[in-house]
């Protein structure tokens, strides 16, 4: 038999956002993608969510760029209402069959006009809207939507099903309408696979506790979602569905199909849901104060980067009710009036309370579709009791068969940066897999020939965008674009109903060709998130893509100013006479090419660091890790075992010897980093150790410096022997002290450290680490009586099944508050715990001969580290990622990546998928080779310079320096790759002799003069 | 006076204050059309002959808002505005320039409430002080007269 060939390419199955996030980083870093996606349209559930937790982020707003960077990648091939029906071969060569279903519409015919849409007779339920309101049997499946085309539901439309109608085919202007289409079977042979296919909520119906189908006013957390939307079915204006009534009260109920192996078998926490539970309570709210906002829950469980605050925030600022109780059931009122009745148990006085509330929202938990996990077995993709994906801690993203891995909700029930970070993690697995077929199926652009404009009377292109109805409900946009048209230098103007979408790019092309404009404005959204898409159009037309400019009247304009359409249409036009103005004093700038120096930088030699450093030696690349201690291992040195069950000191043992053994990594014991110059691509490092110091170049770095366990003051920790904080207890069990089998009554105490106003944070991993030490005391001496004194179990995901297995084994968990925290005294022989029941409401004496207290995870707040590399560092002192949602591992500033304990408190798993997920974004970078910096940077007129000095002052990044020799010696220069483009330099030269390119002085005159 | 509606240009970095603004629209927070937005990378590109200009430009006040202290994208250029500025509005005070025609903030990318609030603010205080005529450029024969 002969060996099949490496293939270079990846298919992904599930076009949400982890799989686009995988799709992207597999596909910039050498490699190409199928993204399979069953529904129309990519973008998945995370494309139905209003608002994402806990920054409160418009979600499409975040999410849209990258939709439309999957839809215009060269290296991404879009496989839309596609499934898998199975996979034969290997690792490094699968064929995949699939079935694609016909979308009776040509996608290269179809402009998204809507036309279609219009006239179509037939009303289906709009499965984007969670069917609130209708749809029509032809549709897009969202505004935003990439591929933005349409199709038809066979099982519906008339023509498909009785052979009548047809007048979408007479409404279609392109003749994309294609009846005879056919479904077809495929065969696509891939490197490696990558399951995304994301999670299905749980669904109430049949359920009549809820009321779910007894009243249009129970709604899932999903439905509610899209009522909060402003593109949803009600604009964003929250109304009971049985009378469109204006709520007064909202009732959300928490684990609805999640922690209940009751009415239905998911015994698993969902993750997510109280944190969006408390997003959707506050938004409601922003929409209407005097809403009455009651969420009902067992245990909240914040336990995000931020999530504490967010939660803190909901009860104090927002006034959002939070009452502990599991509601039994939801009733509809006797007598037909609107509103439901909920009946709960009211802690405080202990009798059974009742309450109307005009919506009850019911906060819906993940499962796996019995779909996914029929095609996962047919895989060979083992599955868990839960129906997730089994997975090793160590190895977090690959399944069971070798080749095939797995990221999002199938891994796990998980938040939207957790599946981003198991997205880069997969993507770096499946492509190290690979790395001898890197590049092999990729396909580059051709660039297209830059237009040299030099000496053209600027002729400027103006496109007004109705967003929807964002803009254009408010804003007069086609009064707008008449307004343009009437301006100095504007050749062509129109409006758009979504700029952003592929084929009004594509138009927009066009029109820059035909009318041979050489400066564009869109009026539309912020340039925070669209000026990279359009930048591209410019550079697809042809133009240099400075020459553009982005006006904001959604932001800025139709959203802030709702009630006063004809003030805002006005302003709108002058928003657009100053940009205009400002586009034509545009020139075309160039940007500093730099080399991606080909090795790598990791600062932390624990798990995460190590993981980093062996993710990318997998790729190729040379790594140093720089370790402040003498051996490798950090934290996890301390740890016994995760909440899988499996030995860590093992897999620290099997990693810290691959990671010595690896020609590619240098370590560096006992060091640090005493100098860092320079920037992405090139930075030089000075490594201290003792006398001994080295300089390295890498191109990327990667910080990984962990975090540390709080060492309390209370609790006689310190006083007393028998006081032990967590990892105390883990290396007592690393150890195998024989102690341990003769205690006969243990406490444990949560949040020790965590949760309080020094310290506000939740430490996430603590709940987990007690119920699974508990379980291991529970295996020595099962008679051991062992209480847990905590606030709320946090036990999130299937890690919930601990929790429930301690309650089985007999540990018994009491609920304390910060207002009445246990008292621990030496009793003597024992230790005396007391603490007040939240049941009975007494004070309780625990005998205990062993305490141990769940602290805090503490950050190092590492301000050297950060001013080396100008990152930023959180009130908490845990480093600040780029984006909390889409960018958890990345920095902003270009070229540092983060992962670990150093960015929040995690799991093994959970850190070195982050490790991974750095690796990935680092292996983007590494394997484009160069890069292109910005144009907007500083630059020096020598003839204006007085060589004050000023600018090299004030730079903060070393930019500007004195020429030392030439004719212009004594005068300022920049370095155009440092600098960053900051203007301070700018604004205070005396001389008026820098300038900053995109920002001119003339250039922001000329827009005060339009005001 | 209750008619009139002032106009005020309002500079903006691009990474928090411009944030904020983003946000406070997301949010739908309401405030009165009576802005024009100078997007600039950073407070520190704002020069003192930007504020002058607006001033002579008919614009009836100038809010300048920036990354909070230590929070600046670009590390310390908030404090190079903040020192600008208050040696500027001192010198248009003396000049006779009321106080309330010059804002000077903090605001975050997270704080589109506190973008709306101040925007709210600096509005009513500008429009209860009428137009700014004071540094409008007059024509040769207004000067003559």
């Amino acid at each position: 038999m002969s060996v099949k060939e490496t293939l270079g390419s990846v298919l992904i199955a599930g076009g949400g956002i982890g799989g686009i996030q995988a799709a992207l980083d597999l596909a910039n870093s050498g490699y190409y993608v199928y993204l399979v996606e069953k529904s129309p349209s990519i973008g998945g559930v995370m494309a139905q969510l209003d608002k994402t937790f806990p920054t409160n982020d418009c979600s499409m707003c975040i999410m849209s760029p990258k939709l439309v960077e999957v839809g215009r990648h060269l290296n991404i091939e879009l496989l839309t209402l596609a499934e898998i029906q199975g996979v034969s071969g290997e690792k490094g060569n699968f064929e995949v069959a699939l079935f694609q279903k016909a979308r009776y519409v040509d996608m290269d015919k179809c402009i998204a006009c809507g036309a279609c849409t219009e006239k179509c007779p037939v009303k289906v339920e709009d499965v984007y809207n969670e069917g609130l309101v209708t749809r029509k049997a032809i549709y897009a499946l969202y505004p935003q939507a990439v591929p933005l085309k349409y199709s038809i539901d066979a099982d519906k439309c008339l023509k498909l099903t009785k052979g009548k109608c047809g007048i979408c085919a007479k409404k279609c202007p392109a003749g994309a309408i294609n009846y005879e289409d056919t479904d077809k079977t495929l065969a696509i042979n891939v490197g490696a696979i990558i399951l995304s296919p994301g999670f299905k909520a749980y669904d109430p119906s049949g359920k009549d506790i809820y009321n779910y189908d007894g009243s249009p006013d129970v709604v899932t957390s999903l439905e509610f979602e899209r009522l909060l939307s402003a593109s949803g079915p009600n604009q964003g204006h929250v109304v009971r569905m049985s009378d469109h009534g204006k709520p007064k009260k909202i009732a959300w109920l928490q684990c609805v199909g999640s922690r209940d192996i009751n009415t239905c078998n998911n015994a698993h926490c969902s993750s997510v849901c109280c944190m969006y539970a408390i997003k959707q309570a506050i938004i409601a709210k922003e929409h209407d104060p005097s809403l009455e906002c009651t969420i009902f829950y067992m245990d909240m469980r914040t336990h995000g980067k931020g999530f504490e605050s967010c939660y803190n925030e909901a009860k104090e600022k927002h006034g959002i009710r939070f009452v502990r109780c599991r509601v039994h059931s939801v009733f509809g009122q006797a007598t037909g009036e609107v509103g439901q009745i909920i009946d709960y148990l009211d802690e405080t006085t202990g009798k059974v309370t009742r309450e109307i509330y005009d919506i009850v929202v019911l906060s819906v938990g993940m499962e796996i579709s019995p779909e996914v996990k029929a095609l996962a077995q047919n895989m060979g993709v083992a599955l868990t009791p839960g129906g997730f994906a089994k997975t090793d801690s160590f190895n977090p993203v690959a399944t069971t068969r070798e080749g095939i891995y797995v990221c999002g909700a199938l891994q796990g029930p998980k938040d939207i940066p957790q599946s981003v970070i198991e997205a880069g993690s997969a993507a770096l697995s499946a492509g190290a897999s690979l790395t001898t077929a890197r590049g092999t199926l990729t396909r580059a652009l051709t660039p297209v020939q830059e237009n040299d404009i030099t000496g053209e009377r600027p002729r400027v292109g103006v496109f007004v965008c109705h967003c929807g109805i964002n803009i254009g409900s408010v804003v007069d946009v086609p009064g707008v674009r008449d307004f343009a048209k009437g301006l100095p230098f504007v050749e062509y103007v129109a409006d758009n109903l979504y700029s952003c979408s592929q084929d009004t790019q594509d138009a927009i092309t066009k029109v820059i060709k035909e009318q041979k404009l050489n400066r564009i404005v869109v009026a539309a959204c912020s340039p925070r998130t669209h000026d990279p898409l359009f930048q591209e159009t410019l550079l697809n037309a042809g133009l240099n893509k400075y020459l553009f400019e982005m006006v904001n009247i959604r932001n800025h304009n139709s959203w802030v100013h709702k009630d006063q359409p004809l003030e805002a249409t006005i302003k709108a036009q002058e928003m657009v006479r100053m940009a205009v103005a400002k586009v034509a004093l545009f020139t075309p700038l160039t940007e500093a090419e730099l080399s991606i120096d080909q090795n790598a930088l990791v600062i932390g030699g624990g798990l995460s660091g190590m993981a980093a450093a062996k993710a990318l030696s997998s790729q190729g690349y040379h790594v140093s890790i720089v370790e402040k201690d003498q051996t490798l291992g950090g934290q996890a040195t301390h740890l016994f075992t995760t909440a899988k069950g499996e030995s860590i000191q093992k897999g620290l043992q099997e990693l810290v010897s691959d990671v010595t053994r690896d020609e590619n990594i240098d370590l560096f014991l006992g060091a640090e980093l005493s100098e860092v110059d320079g920037f992405v691509g090139s930075f030089h490092s000075t490594i201290t150790q003792k006398e001994h110091t080295t300089s390295t170049t890498h191109g990327v770095t990667i910080i990984a410096t962990g975090a540390t366990e709080y060492q309390p003051d209370e609790y006689l920790y310190g006083k007393d022997p028998r006081v032990l904080t967590g990892l105390d207890l883990d290396r007592k069990f690393i150890a195998e002290d024989p102690a341990l089998n003769t205690v006969q009554s243990a406490v444990f105490i949560q949040c020790v450290g965590s949760r309080e106003p020094g310290r506000p944070y939740c430490s996430r991993i603590c709940c987990t680490h007690t119920v699974v030490s508990a379980l291991h005391l529970k295996e020595k001496n099962p008679s051991m009586q062992i209480f847990v004194l905590y606030r709320d179990i946090r036990t999130y995901g299937e890690r919930e099944a601990l929790y429930q297995e301690a309650r089985e084994k007999g540990v018994i968990f009491i609920r304390y508050s910060t207002d009445d925290k246990p008292v621990v005294e030496d009793g003597g022989e024992h230790l005396t715990i007391t603490v007040t029941d939240h049941v009975l409401k007494r004070p309780l004496a625990i005998q205990a001969d062993l305490l141990t207290l769940a602290t805090a995870v503490v950050p190092y707040r590492d301000e050297k580290l950060a001013q080396f590399f100008k990152v930023p560092i959180n009130d908490e002192g845990f480093f600040a990622e780029a984006h909390v949602k889409l960018a958890p591992s990345n920095f902003a500033v270009d070229g540092v990546f983060l992962c670990g304990l150093a960015h929040y408190p995690k799991p093994v798993d959970e850190s070195i998928a982050q490790a991974q997920a750095a690796a990935s974004s680092a292996t983007r970078l590494l394997s484009g080779k160069t890069i292109n910096t910005s144009g907007n940077v500083a630059a020096v007129n020598p003839a204006l310079c007085s060589g004050c000095g000023v600018c090299e002052a004030i730079c903060p990044y070393n930019a500007p320096s004195l020429i030392t020799d030439g004719r212009d010696a004594g005068k300022a220069r920049i370095n155009p790759v440092i600098c960053k483009g900051c203007g301070a330099c700018v604004a205070s030269c005396r001389s008026g002799a820098l300038q900053l390119k995109g920002f001119e002085e003339g250039q922001l005159m000329a827009m005060i003069d339009n005001i | 006076m209750s008619s009139f509606e002032p106009k005020i240009i309002t500079f903006l970095c691009n990474w928090c204050s411009y944030g904020a603004a983003d946000l406070a629209g997301v949010s739908r927070f309401q405030y009165p059309p009576n802005m024009r937005i100078i997007r600039v990378p950073c407070s520190g590109r704002i020069s003192p002959k930007m504020v002058l200009a607006a001033l002579r430009k008919g614009a009836d006040g100038v809010w300048i808002s920036g990354c909070h202290p230590g929070d600046c994208h670009y590390i310390e250029g908030n404090y190079y505005a903040r020192r600008k500025f208050t040696l500027l509005k001192e010198m248009l005070e003396f000049n006779g320039i009321e106080p309330g025609r010059l804002h000077f903030s903090w605001i975050s990318s997270a704080e589109g409430v506190k973008f709306a609030e101040v925007a709210n603010t600096v509005i009513d205080e500008v429009r209860q002080l009428g137009p700014a005529t004071m540094f409008i450029k007059k024509g040769p024969e207004e000067s003559a007269a």
